[in-house]
């Protein structure tokens, strides 16, 4: 899997520069190989986006182990877990098996809570556990239980377990909060599709990093699509693209085209 | 000693009915332990039991009232009811006859050390020397005659030699006949004494007494008027006893062992402790609960076994018996965890003046190799593993909070996924098309929009979900979705699913429910039902 998240802003640019020449060969890169812990992302309850992110920035950020080395995405054969309050079932769903990426299809294993608290006790229970491969949480609104320590408590136990959280937070306002990215995300019109000028074609997302640590916050246009061989690639750009993804998409970096522009 | 239940299946059923009058009070001298006599009340009229075959209904046991009418069993049910219009019928209960028989063949170990199943309704004991016991052998078949009476069972007995033989006598020979063989050629004595029987007694399978009535063997003394080797040639490739004749009656006369498959009840692990002073408090239940723990271990160490499945039992000093129990995502033998998972359950355990007796006992278990705990490994540092995880969410959450989804073959949406406990394993499915795009997510239920501008095409321009207007700016579809005839009601209309992507970007699957004109109900409603990536 290759992936980049790239921002040509001005004020980036000189960073991203620098991101460009860590990234080749893009092989042995992945986005975040540093990012250990938790990332919230808030996001609208009448869209996918959140878990889509959710799971799009999971496939990206693989669990590292300290001092264990890590298999590589594609031959990752380890369960991760969907945790969801009652309120964000009913908002927006459950998973659906045909539509989860071909390569995750088999490993979800998914928990249903009816209030926050409990969501909360599953998740850390999830992170404590060395056999996942990612855990990802939908809760729905601004819960009393979700305050800042919770979302601390959630933190360390990932970083201290080296498990990947995210946390989709359905509908709720900006809270307070101790992750190490929080990204608020809105979904943006898709690419054009190869074969149907009408249809929509891959997914892409308006995401906003308004807080991070040891990166610099900013817009991206993120958009992830899927390989004949079932694996995903995402991909980020600073500005939306119109038509050119489409074309570009084949073994040339786009994260690393994207300051060029 | 072969014991042959004539009548299991019946007998099974009637001691399993209601009494006639449920006024009979036990003290009163018709009570006959709650159980139908024979002959009395439902008995008397007549019953079948059926089951259901490809062909219909087909009796599989009959009572006394419906044999003198003329049925049978293995007749079909509508040719009985031409015979006797007022015949009942129930169901019958292959698995519980099995159940039962299995119990029985434990229970009939009193009259020997171990016992066999014969299927469908007898069982095999073996009573080697142990008749002396019950003082000689014709009492000890009269002793368990009136046992199996007692129970209500119609039972026919026989002691021989080997099973076979045994079996013969029990099914085809006189009451409670007993073979003893005192000559110093045994094989020749047996195959004399039971040459009188019939050839259905060697246990034969339909087909084969069908060929051997053909050739006028009718009788186990026919076989011996002619040469084994037409025998063994006209049987060579029969490898089955079943099947083979000679070889049945081999073992009938002992020339050949017959091996059997002993019955042995296996009592689950379980240990107890008994209190000098009655408990009170959680803190002391903990720790009695950890010494408990770790003995049921051991237990299960030594069997090479992990629970699934534990019981907690406390009994009270007055009397009360309170249980707790857990279930496990996978075999386990961590006492550890058994207590961890115990505690979230005892919070509400009522006390009252003390607990004196605790048992622990792992009613389920499944086999669980040794394995080498490592060396400095522990939770808090490297992690649950994850069943430990599940076992902790489901005795938490609930047993359903925690599934897995998998593929279902179905085309409606909704039925495409079943859900099932997270570490069971996968059910074989066929491979999904490729080609079709499925949502990320499905609501739990298909939600109403208002469509409020179309396009010539029916496909909507303009539409309302959950109160926020959505303008569709780019669509594909439709694709038809046919209702499965063969389950749902002809009522039910087709689905034109469509996948749409409204002007802020966010993507839908919608369908229409029917089509306008297709005698279903008047005109069609669109639904959304799942939202994309």
């Amino acid at each position: 899997m290759s992936a980049g998240l790239a921002s040509a802003g001005g004020a980036s640019r000189a960073e991203v520069s620098a991101g460009a020449a860590v990234l080749l060969p893009h092989d042995e890169w992945r986005p975040g190989s540093a990012f250990r812990g938790a990332g919230d992302i808030f996001a609208p309850g009448q869209e996918a986006t959140g878990a889509a992110l959710a799971i799009a920035l999971a496939e990206g950020c693989p669990r590292v182990g300290p001092g264990k080395d890590v298999p590589p995405a594609s031959s990752d054969e380890r369960p991760f877990l969907w945790v969801q309050d009652n309120r964000a079932a009913k908002l927006g769903g459950r998973p659906y098996l045909p539509g989860l990426p071909r390569d995750l299809r088999h490993r979800c294993v998914h928990v249903r809570t009816k209030d926050a608290a409990d969501a909360l006790f599953a998740l850390e229970e999830g992170i404590r556990c060395r056999d996942l491969a990612f855990v990802i949480g939908e809760i729905a609104g601004n819960p009393r239980e979700m305050d800042f320590t919770a979302s601390r408590r959630l933190v360390l136990a990932a970083e201290r377990h080296g498990v990947p959280l995210w946390l989709v937070r359905l509908d709720a306002r900006r809270d307070l909060g101790a992750s190490r990215m929080r990204w608020d995300a809105v979904s943006a019109p898709s690419a054009p599709s190869q074969w149907n000028a009408q249809a929509p074609g891959a997914p892409r997302w308006q995401a906003e990093l308004f807080r991070a640590r040891g990166t610099r916050p900013g817009t991206w246009w993120i958009s992830r699509e899927e390989s004949a061989d079932g694996t995903g690639r995402i991909t980020g750009a600073a500005a939306p693209r119109d038509g050119d993804l489409a074309g570009e998409a084949g073994d040339r970096s786009l994260a690393a085209a994207a300051p060029d522009r | 000693m072969a014991i042959w239940l004539a009548r299991l299946a019946i007998d099974r059923w009637r001691l399993l009915r209601p009494t006639a009058d449920d006024t009979t009070h036990p003290d009163t001298p018709s009570y006959r332990g709650g159980r139908l006599a024979e002959g009395e009340g439902e008995d008397a009229a007549p019953v079948a039991l059926i089951r259901e075959t490809a062909h219909g209904p087909r009796i599989d046991a009959v009572n006394r009232a419906a044999t003198q009418a003329g049925v049978r069993t293995d007749m079909m049910l509508a040719d009985a009811r031409a015979l006797c219009p007022q015949i009942a019928t129930h169901p019958a209960d292959a698995a519980g006859d099995l159940a039962f028989l299995e119990k029985m063949a434990v229970w009939a170990q009193r009259w020997g050390p171990w016992s066999a199943m014969d299927m469908p309704d007898g069982l095999l004991v073996d009573v080697t020397g142990a008749a002396h016991l019950f003082g000689g052998e014709q009492r000890l078949l009269v002793d368990a005659q009136a046992m199996l009476a007692r129970r209500g069972l119609t039972a026919r007995l026989a002691i021989a030699p080997t099973a076979g033989a045994a079996w013969a006598l029990a099914h085809h020979g006189p009451s409670r006949a007993i073979l003893d063989t005192a000559a110093n050629d045994p094989q020749e004595e047996i195959a004399q004494r039971l040459s009188p029987l019939p050839m259905a007694a060697l246990r034969l399978d339909d087909d084969v007494l069908l060929v051997m009535r053909r050739l006028g063997l009718k009788r186990l003394g026919d076989l011996s008027g002619i040469g084994r080797d037409a025998l063994v040639r006209r049987f060579r490739n029969r490898r089955t006893p079943a099947a083979n004749p000679l070889l049945r009656h081999d073992q009938l006369t002992g020339r050949v062992p017959e091996p059997l498959l002993p019955v042995t009840a296996r009592p689950p692990a379980m240990v107890q402790h008994r209190l000098m002073e009655p408990i009170r408090h959680l803190t002391l239940l903990e720790v009695v609960l950890g010494d408990l723990a770790a003995a049921l271990v051991r237990e299960l160490e030594g069997r090479g076994e992990g629970a699934r499945r534990i019981d907690f039992t406390c009994w009270r000093v007055d009397g009360e018996v309170v249980t707790r129990r857990l279930e496990l995502a996978a075999a386990s033998r961590d006492p550890a965890h058994i207590c961890r998972l115990f505690t979230e359950k005892l919070q509400n355990l009522e006390a009252g003046f003390g607990f004196e007796m605790m048992r622990l006992t792992a009613s389920w278990a499944e086999p669980l190799d040794l394995a080498q705990v490592r060396l400095g490994e522990t939770e808090g540092e490297h992690g649950t593993s994850l069943a430990a995880c599940i076992d902790r969410l489901a005795t938490r959450l609930g047993p359903d909070a925690v599934r897995r989804a998998v593929p279902h073959a179905s085309h409606l949406p909704e039925r495409a996924q079943r859900w099932q406990a997270p570490l069971d394993p996968m059910p074989a499915a066929q491979e999904e098309m490729a080609f079709h795009h499925r949502p990320l997510k499905l609501l739990d239920r298909a939600e109403t929009i208002e469509v409020l501008y179309a396009t010539p095409d029916g496909l909507p321009r303009r539409f309302r979900w959950r109160g926020s207007l959505h303008q569709v700016l780019r669509a594909e579809g439709p694709e038809r979705i046919a209702p499965e005839w063969w389950r749902e009601r002809g009522s039910t209309r087709l689905r034109d699913y469509y996948r749409i992507e409204d002007g802020e970007g966010r993507r839908y699957w919608l369908y229409r429910a029917g089509l306008a004109g297709d005698g279903r109900g008047g005109l069609p409603q669109w639904f959304l039902h799942g939202l994309f990536a």
